[in-house]
């Protein structure tokens, strides 16, 4: 039967590949073809094919919502601002260590600044919504203390996106030194010692050696979060909002949830789902182009 | 002046490490007060006397969390989650990683395939037709439906990708002169070069496992299925007085909520914090393998 050697070697492969192959297909690309929803008035009884057809008329309708333009907006600027703090934080808190001497020391900091990382934000809301209410919460007791008005963190709409980018800091930025850390091991020690006897100062040495050593790993760590700016945090804002806040503090993947498994508005959720999606695949693609560009990098 | 390498200026060392040591305190401060909370009474907590260390100490929350039938059923469907999960997530990940690490001339239709598993992390059909599609294959209330979605996780298959691709080249071609199939090169030369990072995959598998909420709570219609996180989003984040029974509400007036939400955020942290130590020991050279080079 199989005359053809090398399709008998590769049979074993594809047995290997097909459990996974078929679980793939099922819930990964079955919901792509779920997609059909978006352009259906869909009705639970009658499933996915027996439902009316009604073209662009969900898209229509998203575009009519309220809330729209600014659920858009808050969700481009919460991932805007955690993207630089994203950055920012983790390669100023990268340079303190790398100038860390004492080993014991650098590694006590990094075992307790890498641990939010691995918390659930279930959990780590749970601890926010207590330290920071505003009636018997430690911050609000602490700023109380030093003199400062109480400030209610989770349900002032005006100070709500600012909460939203400090947690998330709080948890990510730990681990994001490690990538940092890692490059900075990777600069020649001997252009220090250059840079000395050439009688460069610390900043000098910073600005001219350090920074530069890293500017690559910076750059491609830049463009590839590009990718991410329509996701603003879905599992962080769905714990920490409330009702208060959605003018500043609702954002796409909320407003889907809500409109579809709250109120049941499928073809709605599906069409809003359906164009992030779009958008999103489109900066990923060009992120990914740019890090090419800018870095070399390649996935595989 | 002051120099890196040879001559450290002391003034701006002692600045650095205190304002790192400050950084981790305010980091980690969260985490214990919630802690001290939990093993406090609840007068001690509502007069805003706890801190860092628990004020009257006390196990009493500990005791009315752990005879909440709710949350032990909840404890158990995740430990039963994690001990189902991993092994199939580690499974899958290790029989796809095989295959699409060979050369292009050793498995024609690897392209094809790695393509086949790259578009799903680059397109998906969104939250509602992935909910319908789960429905459809009757997993809603069951603990797969919490596993089989998720079974393949393309983003450690890549990362064992790339650790398969450094095996060397040499000791797979004398296996295969020795006549060995494929299946006895992934068992015995592949998976046994490769502990370190099926030790690093499988820990964020449970740590993912562990953590993951949101499955559970739109999956399970019946709240006695939901895993720990979900029940403690309802419970917590969003409490529902539904969910809880009359004795609940009866002993709530007792001890106050809020010394017994800690407890039950510690409960649910302490696997994690249990296994941060070998975690720790793990992720660095896992991501260091993984994600960047170059």
């Amino acid at each position: 039967m199989l005359k053809d050697k090398k399709l008998r070697r590769e049979l074993p492969l594809y047995a290997m590949l097909a459990p996974a192959v078929v679980l793939v297909l099922v819930y990964a690309y079955g919901p792509m073809l779920g997609i059909v929803i978006a352009f259906q008035r869909f009705l639970p009884g009658k499933g996915l094919f027996g439902s009316p057809w009604i073209g662009l008329d969900n898209f229509r309708f998203m575009f009519q919502m309220p809330t729209i333009w600014q659920v858009v907006g808050n969700t481009i600027l919460i991932a805007g601002m955690k993207i630089v703090a994203g950055i920012f934080v983790p390669v100023t808190v990268a340079l303190m260590l790398n100038d860390v001497g004492s080993q014991p020391f650098k590694r006590s900091i990094q075992t307790i600044i890498y641990l939010p990382h691995f918390l659930s934000w279930v959990i780590l809301s749970g601890i926010l919504i207590d330290i920071l209410s505003p009636s018997e919460g430690i911050v609000n007791q602490l700023l109380e203390l030093l003199g400062f008005e109480t400030v209610f963190f989770l349900g002032d709409d005006r100070v709500f996106p600012f909460t939203l980018v400090v947690t998330d800091v709080w948890k990510s930025f730990g681990f994001g030194t490690i990538v940092y850390l890692a490059a900075l091991t990777g600069i020649d020690p001997a252009l220090y010692e250059a840079a000395l006897v050439d009688g460069a100062g610390r900043w000098q040495q910073t600005r001219h050696i350090t920074l530069p050593g890293i500017s690559s790993t910076i750059i491609l760590l830049t463009t590839l979060s590009l990718g991410n700016i329509l996701n603003a945090g879905f599992d962080q804002v769905f714990n920490l909002y409330s009702p208060l806040v959605y003018r500043t503090g609702d954002i796409i993947d909320t407003l889907v949830y809500r409109t579809g498994l709250v109120n049941n508005q499928y073809g709605v959720a599906t069409a809003v789902g359906l164009l992030k999606s779009l958008v999103a695949l489109l900066l990923i693609g060009t992120s990914y182009k740019l890090a090419q560009k800018a870095a070399n990098y390649t996935i595989f | 002046m002051a120099s890196k390498m040879l001559r450290p200026a002391p003034l701006f060392n002692i600045l650095n490490q205190v304002l790192l040591a400050v950084l981790a305190i305010v980091c980690v401060f969260p985490i214990v007060h919630v802690l001290a909370l939990s093993f406090s009474t609840s007068t001690a907590a509502a007069s805003g006397r706890v801190t860092l260390w628990p004020v009257e100490f006390t196990l009493s929350s500990y005791r009315f969390v752990t005879d909440t039938p709710a949350f032990g059923r909840a404890f158990g469907i995740s430990v039963q989650r994690v001990l189902l999960g991993m092994p199939i997530n580690m499974l899958l990940t290790v029989l796809v990683a095989y295959p699409l690490a060979k050369e292009r001339r050793q498995f024609r239709a690897r392209t094809f395939f790695v393509w086949f598993f790259l578009v799903t992390i680059l397109f998906s059909g969104g939250l509602i037709p992935w909910y319908m599609v789960i429905r459809l294959t009757g997993l809603i209330d069951s603990v797969w439906a919490l596993i089989l979605p998720g079974a393949v996780p393309i983003f450690n298959v890549i990362l064992m990708i790339n650790f398969f691709r450094n095996v060397p080249p040499a000791l797979e071609e004398a296996a295969y002169m020795d006549g060995a199939g494929h299946g006895t090169l992934l068992w015995r030369i592949y998976l046994p070069l490769s502990v370190p990072v099926i030790a690093t995959v499988s820990l964020f598998v449970i740590v993912g496992h562990w953590n993951a909420w949101f499955d559970g709570l739109i999956l399970m219609n019946n709240p006695s299925r939901y895993p720990l996180q979900s029940y403690l989003q309802t419970i917590i984040i969003n409490p529902d007085p539904k969910m809880l029974t009359e004795r609940d509400l009866e002993i709530l007036k007792v001890i106050n909520n809020r010394t017994t939400r800690a407890a039950q955020i510690f409960i649910a942290m302490l696997p994690i914090l249990v296994a941060y130590p070998f975690l720790q020991r793990y992720f660095t050279t896992g991501i260091t393998l993984g994600s960047v080079k170059g």
